[in-house]
């Protein structure tokens, strides 16, 4: 058990991925004193990349998955207070105001507070049977038990990203008649190339889901038996279950009121410190600088909580550090594991590595000029690994015989003379 | 049940007991320092890296194809190598001895 030897307090908003991973970090690192975690999630801090994957397909209890053991908490001296909401951080008495009304002293904060899913303003959306996003473990409970007492099943899936791919595989798995609609003309539009787009768009299709682009839902109607989902091209489906998976609004309204930095998440250093000295954010929530492409970027991986929480509190407790990570992420859906690494935006050229011997296993390489910035791999992990590999060190690529299947696929054939 | 020994990389050594779930978990469970698990058991970071005693190799079993791929991030990976979240915990794991990679 650990013994709180001083009286000082960290006070971290938020207890997911990166809050939970932050307060074991920081008593790894040193910090002698309080640390105290607030969540409006009244669950025990839970994995959240199962949630649309086996976590939805399984009867599992949401015990399963979790961050970390209750017991480790307290062995961690951690204090966890779960179903509470942070309604305001008062900045010149270092205190954070509870929805309660009480306030709490702080010595240092942790923004870790994460984003919600976007209810987008569709009329008739918010009172159609059975509408629901997916972020939390209630939300997937939610959706098994209407799933289970649907007679017909079809569900409409608004939104082809990750989640909404994911929860389109997952449903499919367990008996549900599963449509995707898109509003942009590709699936994963906003995270990966045309190429990748078609080869989910047809394993979805083989998997007997069926995702229809430019789709821009605009109304919904209900009635006693079922909704009617309208596209402003004049087509509609009829759901028993609509799943919302158009992305993320990040929760920045604390910060915001509270006068820090906000451009498109909570602006940071590269130790997670923001324009307050006290006042660290990590995570989803935040908008910061990646040394390996020279620009502010925003998130939403575990990659970049865990690691931004190692490096805030190892920063917190006075070490020399720096958030220089390299993204990454991976998806599961049907027997297909995407593994990406890298940030492919601004990418001119893409080249597509197909194993010869292997179906379904293949992997897409970004370049800018001779710069390799992301790869993305499907159902190969070897393409994944030199991959972050090649972008850690900066190598030089021969692209002709990284394109070439009969090139055996090792770094040494892979990578261009000096 | 099953009892696990791992030495981390200060020479600790933390003898566990389970009878399900996965080495990383019980690991992660446990605060064994050096294995994360940041993806939750998939095989997709790495950060549950262990060393098997060669003498209990035949225990573990060697890496499958994905989890030797991955473990290739790692340049401290060698023929003993293993991410402990694809170890599941049974009998048959009884008494094996796992040096936490650096």
């Amino acid at each position: 058990m650990t013994e709180i030897k001083d009286s000082k307090i960290c006070v971290v908003i938020g207890a997911s991925h990166s809050g939970v991973n932050f307060a074991f970090a920081l008593r790894r690192e040193g910090w002698e004193g309080n640390i105290i975690l607030y969540d409006a999630d009244p669950l025990l801090p839970y994995h959240r990349p199962p949630l649309s994957k086996t976590y939805l397909t399984s009867d599992d209890d949401i015990d399963k998955n979790l961050l970390k053991s209750a017991e480790s908490y307290e062995k961690e001296g951690i204090t966890l207070k779960l179903g509470i909401k942070v309604s305001a951080i008062k900045r010149e008495k270092k205190q954070v105001v509870l929805n309660d009304g009480t306030q709490h002293s702080y010595d240092k904060l942790v923004l870790a507070t994460g984003a919600r899913p976007i209810i987008p303003p569709i009329p008739g959306l918010m009172s159609s049977n059975n509408i629901f996003p997916l972020r939390t473990a209630a939300d997937v409970t939610n959706i098994r038990t209407c799933l289970a007492a649907s007679d017909n099943k079809r569900v409409i899936v608004i939104g082809g990203g990750f989640i909404g791919l994911e929860t389109a595989a997952s449903l499919k798995k367990i008996g549900a008649s599963v449509t995707v609609l898109e509003r942009e003309d590709r699936v994963l539009a906003r995270v990966t190339a045309p190429e990748m787009s078609a080869f989910f768009q047809n394993l979805h299709a083989e998997n007997g889901v069926a995702i229809f682009s430019n789709k821009n839902v605009i109304a919904i109607d209900t009635n006693t038996k079922e909704n009617v989902v309208k596209c402003d091209d004049g087509t509609s489906y009829i759901a028993d279950i609509i799943i919302v998976g158009v992305g993320i609004l990040v929760n920045t309204e604390l910060a915001a009121s509270a006068g820090l930095i906000i451009e498109n998440g909570i602006k940071v250093d590269e130790t997670a410190k923001t324009l307050d000295d006290d006042i660290f954010a990590i995570g989803d929530c935040t908008f910061h600088y990646n040394p390996h492409y020279r620009r502010f970027v925003r998130l939403e991986s575990v990659q970049n909580a865990v690691d931004q929480a190692k490096v805030a509190a190892a920063a917190m407790c006075g070490k020399e550090t720096r958030y220089d990570s390299i993204p990454w992420f991976w998806s599961n859906q049907y027997d297909v594991k995407l593994q990406m690494v890298g940030l492919s935006n601004g990418y001119d050229q893409l080249i597509l590595r197909r194993e010869a011997d292997k179906e379904k296993c293949f992997s897409a390489w970004y370049f800018r000029g001779d710069r390799l910035l992301a790869v993305d791999a499907v159902n190969n992990a070897k393409a994944y690994v030199y991959g972050t590999k090649f972008i850690k060190i900066g190598n030089k690529i021969n692209k002709e015989k990284l394109a070439d299947p009969a090139v055996e696929f090792k770094p040494i054939h892979l990578l261009a003379n000096k | 049940m099953a009892k696990i020994t791992f030495i981390t990389s200060d020479n600790e050594s933390i003898t566990l007991e389970g009878s399900s779930g996965s080495v990383m978990a019980l690991a992660v469970e446990n605060g064994v320092k050096g294995i994360d698990g940041d993806c939750g058991g998939v095989c997709s970071c790495a950060t549950c890296h262990v060393h098997v005693s060669p003498e209990d190799m035949k225990k573990t079993g060697t890496a499958s194809e994905i989890e030797a791929d991955m473990l290739e991030l790692d340049d401290n990976a060698d023929e003993f190598s293993r991410l402990c979240c694809q170890l599941e915990i049974g009998d048959h794991l009884d008494g094996v001895v796992l040096r936490v990679a650096k």
